[in-house]
This record gives structure tokens, C-alpha cells and sequence, in this order.
């Protein structure tokens, strides 16, 4: 590709490959979630690590569900599936394997992921694809306005359930270390900006699935349920390793942390079964795992060749 | 040179050769016992000799069901003839029996000729089960009161000569017979029971084809009669494959990328095939988690830029309906096929049936305009994928290919296709577009629009279910969702206006037009020219578009008193109780026409869980032609 074609076609933006890529170019339009709404965070540390990585717009994907976090992909200037409830994953699965060349990102909600795609979520964990898989969970369906999601924790009352959810709430971190083949799992929280960079950063380096899971606040409905731990940085425990994340600016704030090896997965489980206590960081990492995408990865195949291998099989039904 | 059709004199002892313009055989034994693998290498053997051959099989769902029960019968039939055969006939004019009871199913359902030859396997005359002795007894002395001509076979007796286990090697001992009696190439045979056990080992091979000697030499021995059908000759190559091999193969040439699926009788074979070669084509096959993945993995795919398609049945075709919605608001090209089986729900798993038309044209919520095209021979079948490919991306549509159980795994001779590199998809251009290009940069008259693809600098754009505008940016103003809905319809109407009328089977104008899709089309024709013979005046139309419908065909009824469609799938018969012309629930073809063309469209169906019968569509046609009194009376409001 020249700049001469560029030009000619008329194309407004440079192919120079050394040009640096500012925020701006992966702003879309303002988006239209609900102020302090955690999604807001999310976005704006995804266009951080778009800055940090230089990911050339055109090559980056991002690919989403149906709910408010879906609507994700059309507040970036990149490429964006904003695909039908439940969904991302199997639309993800195949851009990924056929276009290697695109960085894949998937945005769910936890309705979205643990609920009505709740079987895709499973065997994308097992297919381990090179992608980032984030999972917004504020623990609620907001844009069908307040009904009992998979993760709304038991008693929270909603519309759906006005004298509390009955059930306990699904552990999307044991459902995902229990998955054969997982091989990154994360988990931050939208209202500490600078973990939540630094776990996505850690994801997007992760070679294979890395699946993080983001605790969100929905302002409308589910303001409260972290409101402790927003107050109280003692409520949260920050897993640290070298493997892992570390954050040396909240050294000072969040003072409690414990050391977790993430090849450890015994360990990871019995931290993620544990709900007493908010744990972010990375749960579980192995990059040794098998990974569909690179086991299915097609040969190049010319159209000659192939007309005279269709020739070959036909042969095989000649009369 | 006309050749008798029939055999000549049931009466007398037949004569060392008869010869025939036609045969039809059915092997049938209890299912897991290879019967079909019998049947379609003895089809494949006779296509490959020059002769015409139409099959049909009829098997349970399940895979080893209780053993020497009527419904656990699994059969095979093969029609050979000197000239082309189009469908599997009316009758069996001779069987292969494994056991009485599937035999007698046979006789029960009215499958075979009258003067039918049978061989039937005789162990369990003398068998140490008195229950069972008493069952053949009872069974054979109902079968003596036809006209069958019965020669029992000691197939066991004589299987358990070479193997121990007779179950596993009786049907190529039953080959071994056919292929005494028809005069089939002994060569021929066992290199098509080389490629069908190519999987297998090569003692699997030496085995079955020493079962398949010793059939033989028992026939040679035993049997004092032969049929020569002779074959004629054709210049043209020709290949023989079932339909769904020839959907697998037209996916190549059509340079498909991805198939997606998830396991389903009767569509899976497809896979099976491309799981043996689709890498070597650069393609993957994946198989998904789910119907629904199936389909969201394709649509993936080719918005990625790749040519892809997913194949299902009628249960998966409904889980599928979600996203085939996503990819008709998206543009996305996809390509589904769809084998179709008998439904309801689960409905009859193995069995044809012509009942998804409607839900191709129309299961969805909101408009939703996509493209369904019906392959009426195994040859279309390898055709239709490539015409559904090339329309997918032209039209950026949803392309529905409706085939059904019977073409899936008939056997069928036709012309070897000549194979064009242009049949595939080019690879995407991911060459920059001009900042600010649309998305969906819709024609104002055609409705048509280019497609951007993930890769191309200048693009960027989010694609969304949700109503948007040309820039894809969600929008639920009542004007731009106006536009982009005519737009998505436009399309159909721009493909429509590119097709031809279709080509009427017989006279252009008469008492009766007869109209079908998909796989009836030989058995339809057969019986319109039998009709016509007879001094009817009834002609046949066969439809390849069902959504948009081929042009004309409104000019084309108003030509004929009377215009009916045949079809396999349900509808009310008028006389029954309560059914009456106005409140009969009709084909779905006809029901289709009927809203199309404003023409009176009447219907002939059936839902067997089998092929029709040329005989019965015959029998139709008489008595739509000249209906009895009460129907008549009943017909007039």
C-alpha cells in the first residue's frame, strides 16, 4: 500500500507507520451512559491502553453484546460488532481465527456473559483464543430497567424480585477457574482507575483468552453495593505478584495485599471462593495453554490449487 | 428399442435374462445391519456402470433400535434404468430381506410391486427362539397370500463361513447377490467398498469383500434368474455422489472459507466430508458449542471478509433465527443450508420433508428480506452453493438453501461439473477507504451498497442490530428506519427482476398446472408425462427462487383451469371433518402462491416421512383433473 494510492483514494488518514496515535484517534462520540456510570472508567482506561499499545485503529476490534456496556463499541473509532444479547464470543470467535491480524476485544455485561451466553462463555474459556474478553458486571440488567441478574447479590431487591434476589449469586471468577483450558483470569474494579489499567494492560499482553472482570457501580440501581469498599480501601485486597500486577501508586491507599503466585490455579480458587472479602488482581495466568486459534490456523490456499483439488475429489466420483 | 418395464409373465418361472428398461431394488434389514451401506454402493456401482439410478432411504433415528421390529426397519432403494432415472419410483420390484418383520413392513406400507421378487433371509425359520419361529411363520404365510415370488436365502449360514459375527458382513454377502443377478462389475464394486471403508482397516476391506464373493458364488449357484438393465451410453463425464456430498463439494468450489455447525441428522454428513479435505482447501470447519454459535461463528466470518456458510436441520434453522435477523440488519453475507427433515420440533429426525419453506421466508421478528433458493437434484445441490455464495455478497443478503433428507443421502448421476476459479469469492480488499465512507452507502434505487471490511484504514465503524443510518450509527427516527427497511427489501426485488421466467414441462397452457420446489421435481415430472400419456392435459412447473419468487408466474397460471401444488409437507385434506375450502390450512408453497399471484392456488401433500410416488402424484393429478362428485360439490362456496 503507497501514500500514492492513499491520496488518491482520497483518504484522510496517513499510512505513515510511525505517526504516534493520540486519544483522540480512538474517540468516537460521546457516549451515552448515565453520569457515573462505570462503564465511563472502563472507556476511558481502554483508550489509555490503546495510547499505551499504539493499536492501530483499523486493526482493533471490539466486539459486544446487547445491554448498556455493549453499546461500548460505538463510543471508539475503531471496528465494533455490537452483535445480539449473549453473543460476542461466537461472533468474536471466528474474526479472530480468520484475522489474526486484528487485536480482538470483547465487552460483555453480566447478564450478557453469565446469563443468556452463559455457554459461550464456557467454551471460550476452553477455546483460549488471543483475546481480551472484559466482562462489565455492575450485577444488575440496567437498560430493561432493574431486574435480577446472575450476579445481583442474594436479598438485593429489584423489580424483578421486589423482596430480594432468592439465590445466591453466581461466582463468575469459580465458574471461570473451574473451565478446562482457562488461562487468564482477572479481576478489577471500575472505581480504582489505575488497577484497572494496569490489569487491562496485563490482559492485553496475556497470549490466550484473558478474561477480566471489571466490579461496576450502575448509579441508577446498583450505587450501593460497593460502597464500602469505595470508602473503606481496607475492605479491598490486592493480590500482588510479580507475575501478577503491581501498582506502586496505591501502595499508599490500598494497604491491604496479599502475595498470590497466578500459575498457583489451587490457590486462585480457593481465593476466588471466598466472597467475604473484594480481591483484585490476577487470579490465574498460563500462557502454556492450548490455543484454538493457533491449532485451526488456515493454510493459504491459491484459487488454481483449489480448483485442482476440487478436481482431485470429483475424481473420487467419477463414473 | 422400447424395453419391457415390467417383468414379463409373474406366472411362469422366469428365463435365465430378463431384460428391463428399469429396476427397483430395496435392501432392508434391521437398523445398524448395512443396509444402507449396501444400497449406495450398489447405486453408486450402477450409475458408475451407465445406468440411471434415483435412491431414496428410509431409516429410524436411532442407531441400533431394538432388533426384527417393523419400525426398527432400515431400508435402501435403488431404481436403476437404461435412461435417466429422476426418483425412486412407485415400488420395490425385488428386496433383500435380513429378517421377516422388516420385510413385512415393507408389504404393509404397500412398498412393493406385485409380482415383487424377494429374498429373504430364512435362519429364523428354524431358529432356537419358538417365539421367533412362530413370528416368521405367521409373517410368511401373510407375504404367500400376495403374489410375490419368495426365495428364501441362507445368508447367515453362509456368512458364518467366514466370520463370526454375521451382523457386521450380511450386507455385503446381499451385494454379493445384486451384483450376481443385475451383472454387476465385481471391479467396480470393490473399489467403491474400498473408498467406502477408506477409513477403516485393511482387514476390514479383505473381509467385506470376501462376503461379498461368497454372496456372489450363492447366486450364481442358487438363483435361476438374472435382469440386465442395460446402461446407456454417454459421451459426457459424469459423477455420482449424494446431495450432501454435492453441497459439500459446491461449498469448495465455491471457495468457502468457514462452515460452522453444530451436529444434525440428517445435514451432518456435509461436515463429515469437509472434515476429510476442508484444510487442504485452506478452509476450517469448526464445529461450535451450539446451533446458535454455529451461525454467530459464520457471521463472523464474513464480516471479517471471508466466504462462509453453516449448515443445519429445522430445529437448528429455528435456534439460528436470531442471528440470521443480526446478519439481514447488518448486511452481512452469510449462506445457510438447510437439510430439511420432518418437523415439528424434533419432528422425524431421519426423514424428508418439505416443511421449512415458510420459516425460511418469513421465521423472524420484524422484516427481515432474505434470499431462498431450493436445489431440485443432487446436481443443483452442488450449484446452489456456489449461485448462494456469489448472491450472498453481491446482494450483502442472508441466502437460505432449502435441501431435505431425500436428496441428502440419494444417489444421482449427473454431468461432471467443470470447475471455474471465479466460482470463488475474491479475497477482501483491505486497500484504505476515504475517512467518512458509509457503511452502508445504499443506491438509492437498488437498495445495494458496498461493504467496508475490519482491516481498511478510513473505515472504522461499529456495524449494530440495532436501526441505524447509511454510517451505521444507531438511529430509531421513524424516517431513517422507513429508508433503511426499503432499502433491505429493495435488493430482493433488484434479484427478482434479473431472473427468468421459469420453463413450463409440458404444454405452455391446459386444464392443470402442477407446481413444485426441491426435491419432487423428478417424481412431479415422471408423473405429468405418465398423465399426459394418458390424454391429460396437465403440465408441471418446478421453482429454484422461493423468496424472491421467479417472475411471471402469475401470467403463467392464468393460462391453466386449474393450478396445484405438490409438495411434502402438510395440509388439510377438504372433506374432512370440519376442513372446508375456506378454512383449510394449505401447503406452504401454495399459501405463498396464493398471497403472490392472487390465483386460486389448490395443493396436493403428503407427509409420509418418505419421497412421494410418481404413481400417487399421478393419482393426484386424475383426480384434481376429474374430481369425485363430493369433492366437486364440497370445492364450489
Amino acid at each position: 500500500m503507497s501514500d500514492l494510492s492513499c491520496s488518491l483514494l482520497g483518504c484522510g488518514i496517513g499510512l505513515d507507520d510511525d505517526r504516534e496515535y493520540e486519544r483522540s484517534d480512538y474517540e468516537g462520540p460521546v457516549a451515552r451512559w448515565c453520569p457515573g456510570c462505570g462503564d465511563h472508567s472502563v472507556l476511558t482506561a481502554v483508550q489509555r491502553l490503546l495510547v499505551a499499545e499504539q493499536l492501530r485503529p483499523e486493526q482493533t476490534m471490539f466486539v459486544s453484546g446487547i445491554g448498556c456496556s455493549s453499546r461500548f463499541p460505538h463510543y471508539l473509532k475503531t471496528y465494533g460488532f455490537h452483535g445480539i444479547h449473549g453473543r460476542a464470543f461466537p461472533v468474536a470467535t471466528d474474526i479472530k481465527l480468520h484475522r489474526p491480524d486484528l487485536t480482538v476485544f470483547v465487552v460483555m455485561g453480566d447478564g450478557d456473559c453469565c446469563s443468556i451466553g452463559a455457554a459461550h462463555w464456557v467454551h471460550a474459556i476452553r477455546y483460549n483464543m488471543k483475546m481480551v474478553a472484559m466482562l462489565l458486571d455492575n450485577s444488575i440488567y440496567g437498560l430493561t430497567k432493574k431486574q435480577t441478574s446472575p450476579t445481583t447479590p442474594q436479598g438485593f431487591k429489584t423489580n424483578r424480585q421486589p423482596a430480594g434476589s432468592y439465590l445466591p449469586q453466581l461466582n463468575p471468577l469459580a465458574v471461570m477457574l473451574g473451565a478446562t483450558n482457562v488461562s487468564f483470569v482477572a479481576q478489577t474494579a471500575e472505581w480504582i482507575p489505575a488497577h484497572l489499567y494496569a490489569t487491562l494492560r496485563a490482559a492485553y499482553q496475556h497470549n490466550g483468552l484473558a478474561f477480566v472482570r471489571i466490579l461496576q457501580r450502575c448509579p441508577m440501581y446498583t450505587g450501593a453495593i460497593y460502597e464500602r469498599a469505595v470508602k473503606d480501601p481496607s475492605l479491598v485486597e490486592l493480590l500482588v505478584h510479580d507475575d501478577g500486577i503491581t501498582v506502586p501508586e496505591l501502595d499508599a491507599v490500598y494497604r491491604e495485599r496479599r502475595g498470590h503466585d497466578p500459575a498457583n490455579i489451587a490457590a486462585a480458587r480457593e481465593l476466588a471462593d471466598d466472597v467475604e472479602k473484594i480481591r483484585l488482581g490476577v487470579f490465574f495466568r498460563d500462557e502454556t495453554r492450548v490455543r484454538y486459534d493457533e491449532l485451526r490456523r488456515p493454510a493459504k490456499v491459491s484459487a488454481a490449487t483449489r480448483v485442482a483439488l476440487i478436481n482431485a475429489e470429483l475424481d473420487k466420483y467419477a463414473v | 428399442m422400447a424395453l419391457p418395464t415390467a417383468w414379463p409373465d409373474t406366472s411362469a418361472p422366469p428365463g435365465r435374462v430378463v431384460t428391463l428398461a428399469e429396476h427397483t431394488v430395496e435392501i432392508v434389514s434391521d437398523s445398524g445391519e448395512g443396509a444402507q451401506k449396501c444400497g449406495q454402493i450398489f447405486g453408486a456401482v450402477s450409475a458408475k456402470m451407465g445406468n440411471g439410478v434415483g435412491t431414496g432411504e428410509s431409516s429410524p433415528a436411532e442407531i441400533q433400535p431394538p432388533p426384527r421390529t417393523p419400525e426398527g426397519a432400515s431400508g435402501n432403494r435403488i431404481r436403476i434404468g437404461s435412461g435417466p432415472v429422476t426418483n425412486w419410483g412407485d415400488s420395490v420390484d425385488l428386496v433383500v430381506a435380513f429378517n421377516e418383520q422388516v420385510l413385512l413392513s415393507r408389504h404393509r406400507l404397500g412398498a412393493l410391486s406385485k409380482d415383487a421378487i424377494i429374498l429373504v433371509e430364512n435362519l429364523w425359520a428354524t431358529h432356537a427362539n419358538p417365539d421367533i419361529q412362530a413370528a416368521w411363520h405367521t409373517a410368511m404365510a401373510e407375504l404367500a397370500r400376495a403374489s410375490y415370488r419368495i426365495i428364501e436365502v441362507p445368508m447367515e449360514e453362509q456368512c458364518l463361513t467366514i466370520d463370526e459375527n454375521p451382523r457386521k458382513g450380511k450386507n455385503m454377502f446381499a451385494l454379493g447377490l445384486l451384483a450376481c443377478i443385475y451383472g454387476r462389475s465385481m471391479e467396480r464394486i470393490e473399489e467403491q467398498i474400498a473408498y467406502t471403508f477408506r477409513k477403516k482397516s485393511e482387514e476390514v476391506y479383505e473381509r467385506n469383500v470376501a462376503l461379498l464373493r461368497l454372496g456372489q458364488a450363492w447366486a450364481e449357484a442358487n438363483l435361476d434368474f438374472r435382469i440386465d438393465v442395460p446402461a446407456s451410453k454417454t459421451d459426457a463425464p459424469l459423477v455420482v455422489m449424494n446431495g450432501n456430498e454435492a453441497l459439500a463439494l459446491g461449498a469448495l468450489a465455491s471457495g468457502m472459507e468457514l462452515c460452522a455447525m453444530y451436529p444434525i441428522t440428517p445435514a451432518t454428513s456435509v461436515s463429515h466430508f469437509l472434515a476429510e479435505v476442508f484444510e487442504k482447501f485452506g478452509g476450517i470447519l469448526h464445529q461450535a458449542e451450539d446451533e446458535i454459535a454455529a451461525a454467530g461463528v459464520a457471521i463472523g466470518a464474513s464480516y471479517a471478509g471471508k466466504v462462509a456458510f453453516t449448515v443445519t436441520s429445522g430445529p437448528g434453522l429455528a435456534l439460528k433465527t436470531e442471528f440470521i435477523g443480526l446478519a439481514v440488519m447488518t448486511e452481512t453475507p452469510l449462506v445457510v443450508i438447510d437439510v430439511q427433515r420432518g418437523g415439528p420440533s424434533t419432528g422425524l429426525p431421519t426423514k424428508v420433508e418439505q416443511s421449512d419453506l415458510l420459516a425460511a421466508l418469513f421465521a423472524q421478528p420484524g422484516d427481515a428480506p432474505r434470499i431462498v433458493i431450493a436445489p431440485a437434484t443432487i446436481e443443483e445441490c452442488f450449484h446452489s452453493v456456489i449461485t448462494a455464495r456469489r448472491l450472498a455478497e453481491a446482494f450483502r443478503s442472508v441466502v437460505i438453501i432449502l435441501s431435505d433428507a431425500n436428496l441428502a443421502t440419494g444417489v444421482q448421476p449427473f454431468p461432471r461439473p467443470d470447475v471455474r476459479a471465479e466460482w470463488q469469492g475474491a479475497e477482501p480488499d483491505l486497500a484504505p477507504v476515504p475517512v467518512g465512507t458509509k457503511p452502508y452507502a445504499w443506491d438509492a434505487r437498488s437498495g445495494l451498497s458496498a461493504r467496508v471490511i475490519p482491516g481498511q484504514p478510513g473505515g472504522m465503524f461499529t456495524v449494530t442490530g440495532l436501526s441505524h443510518d447509511e454510517k451505521s450509527k444507531v438511529a430509531y427516527g421513524s424516517g431513517v428506519h422507513q429508508h433503511a427497511s426499503t432499502m433491505r427489501s429493495r435488493k430482493l426485488a433488484v434479484l427478482q427482476q434479473m431472473l427468468e421466467p421459469p420453463t413450463v414441462h409440458g404444454d405452455e397452457a391446459g386444464d392443470l398446472l402442477v407446481v413444485g420446489w426441491g426435491s419432487t421435481k423428478g417424481a412431479i415430472e415422471e408423473a405429468v408425462d405418465r398423465a399426459r400419456a394418458s390424454g391429460l392435459s396437465v403440465s408441471s412447473l418446478h421453482l429454484s427462487f422461493l423468496s424472491p419468487l421467479e417472475p411471471g408466474l402469475g401470467e403463467i397460471f392464468r393460462r391453466f383451469k386449474k393450478v396445484a401444488t405438490v409438495e411434502i409437507n402438510y395440509s388439510d385434506d377438504v372433506g374432512d371433518p370440519f376442513i372446508t375450502t375456506h378454512n383449510r390450512r394449505r401447503g406452504q408453497l401454495a399459501w405463498l402462491l396464493r398471497a403472490e399471484t392472487l390465483v386460486d392456488v389448490d395443493c396436493w401433500t403428503r407427509v409420509p416421512g418418505e419421497p412421494l410416488r410418481p404413481g400417487a402424484i399421478l393419482e393426484a393429478i386424475r383426480r384434481m383433473i376429474n374430481p369425485p362428485p363430493s369433492v366437486a360439490e364440497e370445492a364450489t362456496p
